[in-house]
């Protein structure tokens, strides 16, 4: 998959395919998180790789946030992040999440 | 009524932002000088570079095309300059209506659009636009059916977003200065779309 832009950070591999349905982990850690909490648990799918950026966490911690992580664009649905939404089923979010805040959904 | 001008003590990150500049200043890490001329240039920045690119885009599908692939490389080619800036442009059509938000903070495409306005960084917008954003859109004067999706894009980490708003009727045979003036700054953050008139 082609990532919308080229770093020349070290990076980890991409591990999951444009269309590919993630959850986004329940976790609670301390920190600079750029994971919003209202969509952690939510399944959503890959719409596109942005590329690969130095971990936040870790850039908050004056580390240098290597080896980079790819950073996707995930689409969720509007009635499956609350499920009293009041909008059409094609209503969506689209957010930008990285990969270790990713898992394969079942 | 407004209360400028008149005392009141600092806030908690006031005092932490003036303590923070001065000890920058006396350590010698930057100047009086260097602050000044980067709070110059950040005013100078207005939504008329935006525009400029939504109405090159109107005006020359080619460049909508490019633009749509890497906005970053299609800003540059105008031969604006936008140090740092990954950009996503995403298109307005007639099933698809764009809107942009930063919950966590207020992440903003500064270079194209200038100081982002106070509501943007409200915490009403932020919080409301991803858990209902039909009613937030009605409050800003945009009603849209439940034909068109609207998409709601939470700019969280690396990305920043433009819309591109859909070119309105009767504006065929405009030049892109005249096209340029209908795009609004809140045309390209998403709460409202180009009107003629």
């Amino acid at each position: 998959m082609q990532p919308q832009f080229l770093t020349e950070f070290p990076a980890v591999g991409p591990l999951f395919e444009i269309g590919e349905k993630v959850r986004v982990r329940g976790a609670a850690p301390l920190g600079h998180i750029r994971t919003p909490f209202y969509i952690r648990g939510h399944v959503g799918e890959i719409e596109r790789l942005c590329g690969s950026f130095p971990n936040p966490e870790e850039l908050a911690q004056m580390r240098d946030g290597l080896p980079a992580i790819p950073l996707y664009r995930v689409r969720f649905r509007q009635k499956e992040v609350w499920p009293d939404y009041r909008g059409p089923e094609s209503d969506a979010v689209e957010i930008e999440i990285f990969q270790h805040w990713l898992e394969k959904a079942r | 009524m407004s209360d400028q001008g008149r005392y009141r003590p600092f806030s908690y990150f006031q005092l932490m932002e003036v303590s923070l500049r001065e000890l920058l200043v006396e350590k010698g890490i930057l100047t009086e000088d260097a602050i000044s001329e980067e709070v110059a240039a950040m005013r100078a920045r207005t939504p008329e570079r935006g525009a400029r690119v939504v109405a090159r885009a109107w005006a020359d599908e080619g460049y909508k095309r490019r633009l749509l692939a890497n906005g970053t490389a299609a800003c540059e080619e105008l031969g604006l300059e936008i140090p740092g800036l990954r950009l996503l442009v995403v298109e307005n059509t007639p099933q698809v209506h764009n809107a942009i938000v930063c919950t966590l903070c207020s992440c903003y495409p500064r270079v194209l659009l200038g100081i982002p306005p106070d509501w943007y960084k409200s915490r009403n917008y932020r919080s409301r636009m991803v858990r209902e954003p039909r009613s937030v859109l009605k409050e800003f004067g945009l009603q849209l059916g439940d034909g068109v999706a609207i998409r709601v894009h939470d700019s969280t980490a690396d990305m920043r977003y433009l819309v591109l708003p859909m070119r309105p009727a009767g504006t065929e045979g405009w030049d892109e200065a005249r096209l340029a003036g209908l795009v609004t700054r809140d045309c390209m953050i998403g709460v409202a779309v180009p009107r003629v008139g």
